[in-house]
């Protein structure tokens, strides 16, 4: 239990990552790496693909990272409608994590850019929910 | 090696709202079907059923599907890989008839995309993604596949006119097919001026949810030249996966997943893209059609542009792509697709397309791509001299 708290809607309560949440609650946007082979990852994940190995570590991510890409919803799944709009994107940071997330409503369309800097932000959201948005460093 | 060929086709007609049950629509399409081969149940000794779950109610459809088609006793199981679900059933299909379990099987698509409202597809469609970390921040297909125009349009100079220029084109097939669910013509003005769903992307840069079916007769070589007068082979089969978290691609200009089935049918086939002659490509998207063009190796990657610039995807053009329409004409019943993907090339390849036809069409192409860039399916066909 404990990860329904991540997001706007979530669809999923049980994860042997869900300390996540306790994170983003403490102020930390977090990936985990494989104590065993050292590859990273973003979202975080209990197990490696590379090495198969369950001993993972927890890192943060701090940044900035650039704008890959992004888009601007005008329409939305069942359970977002109050949210629009709002934009989605993907953020690369320099070791080649890459972190998929929202885009802060503080930063106005025109002055989005591909390439721009980023850092990733814990918010709060209604009703004890919490995630993370990107924002200017 | 022996072949493995395709003796029947049948597709229902996609529409908005079909007024019956999933059982009966999947009925249209297999009867065309077997009305196309001259074939009865009992010659089918397997079928294979695919969908996307979670549209209708019906648990495990192909129980379903077998009896209310005449198919019991013979084998039947559910595949799934959502929009690419029967192009995955043909590559079973063809597995099957090449380790000599079967002689004929058939594989049928369908969904009825009504039975819920727009807002729950979109929910559902984007519950096709990564459930964990990307649905709880509210994507939906347009949403994933703008992201990728915008990144083309980034690092290639594309522009919205373009991607407007291919539902251009997709309209003007789509008016002389029968079948598809959206029949009018789009000026570039009207496709420009549409609303937009996800930036860049507008109303008119994606495809329309349609209900349907789809069915494709499968069969042996010596079962084929035996049922068949005309039958078309399956020269290559290619099939890849991809990330489903998009924090794990590496490129959102292209899909690697078409890329790499693409490499695989070409080599499996021994033709390269310079040799086909028409190409159903899955446009889900405006922009899905024009990544398809370079994934193919139709036009060098950054290069799409200039083939819809210089109308080289339509008949007559260089390589003709999607002219029943595509799914953004043709509309996009999510499991029964790729059989009506594989359908259409089938009937150009047998100089049966009508008004759509591509003279002298000897080598045809499917692309059927499930999720946003998830799974992969490029198939390649061809004919008796
Ligand atoms: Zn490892």
């Amino acid at each position: 239990m404990g990860f329904e708290r991540f997001g706007t809607v979530s669809f999923v309560s049980q994860t042997k990552v869900a300390k996540f949440v306790d994170f983003l609650d403490e102020g930390s946007v977090m990936g985990t790496k494989c104590k065993s082979c050292g590859a990273k990852y973003f979202p975080p994940r209990s197990d490696c693909a590379q090495c198969l190995s369950s001993d993972m570590e927890w890192f943060e991510i701090t940044g900035p990272g650039k704008l890959v890409t992004y888009s601007k919803l005008m329409y939305a799944p069942s359970g977002f409608e109050k949210d629009l709009p709002y934009r989605i994107c993907v953020v690369e940071y320099a070791d080649g994590v890459k972190v998929f997330g929202r885009i802060s409503s503080q930063i106005p369309d025109k002055e989005l850019a591909i390439g721009m800097d980023l850092v990733a932000v814990p918010v709060k959201l209604s009703g004890d929910k919490v995630s993370y948005e990107f924002r200017r460093p | 090696m022996q072949k493995v060929g395709i003796i029947g086709v049948g597709q229902s007609a996609f529409v908005r709202g079909y007024e019956g049950s999933i059982r009966e629509l999947v009925f249209e399409g297999f009867s065309e079907a077997m009305r196309d081969a001259q074939i009865k149940p009992e010659d089918i000794q397997a079928s294979i059923i695919c969908s996307a779950p979670e549209y209708d109610k019906q648990r495990t459809p192909a129980g379903l599907m077998a009896e209310y088609l005449g198919l019991n006793p013979q084998p039947t199981f559910y595949i799934e890989s959502v929009c690419s679900s029967s192009s995955m059933g043909l590559r079973v299909a063809y597995s099957m008839i090449q380790a000599g379990l079967h002689d004929v099987v058939a594989v049928i698509g369908f969904q009825k995309m009504s039975e819920i409202s727009s807002a729950e597809s979109q929910e559902r469609m984007g519950r096709g993604a990564d459930i964990m970390w990307e649905s709880p921040f509210g994507t939906m297909m347009p949403a994933y596949y703008a992201m990728h125009a915008r990144a083309h349009m980034n690092t290639y100079g594309t522009t919205e006119e373009d991607l407007a220029l291919i539902r251009v084109k997709a309209a003007s097939y789509g008016q002389i097919n029968e079948k598809a669910v959206y029949r009018k013509g789009v000026t570039l003005e009207k496709a420009l001026e549409s609303d937009p769903v996800s930036t860049p992307l507008k109303v008119f840069d994606c495809c329309a949810n349609a209900d349907g079916s789809s069915c494709i007769i499968v069969a042996s070589e010596e079962m084929a030249r035996k049922l068949s007068p005309k039958p078309v082979w399956i020269l290559g089969l290619g099939a890849a996966s991809a990330p489903i978290n998009m924090a794990g691609r590496t490129t959102f200009s292209g899909l690697t997943c078409a890329r790499e089935a693409a490499k695989q049918a070409y080599a499996m086939a021994g033709v390269g893209p310079e040799d086909i002659d028409v190409a159903e490509v899955h446009d889900c998207f405006t922009i899905a059609e024009m990544m398809a063009y370079e994934d193919l190796g139709f036009a060098e990657p950054g290069k799409g542009k200039e083939l819809i610039r210089n109308k080289e995807t339509y008949i007559g053009g260089k390589i003709p792509v999607n002219v029943d329409g595509g799914l953004l004409s043709k509309g996009h019943p999510i499991g029964a697709t790729g059989g009506s993907q594989i359908r259409t090339i089938t009937l150009q390849l047998r100089s049966e397309a009508g008004p759509m036809q591509v003279d002298g069409a000897k080598i045809g192409l499917v692309h059927n791509i499930g999720g946003v860039g998830i799974y992969g399916n490029v198939t390649i066909f061809g004919r008796d001299e």
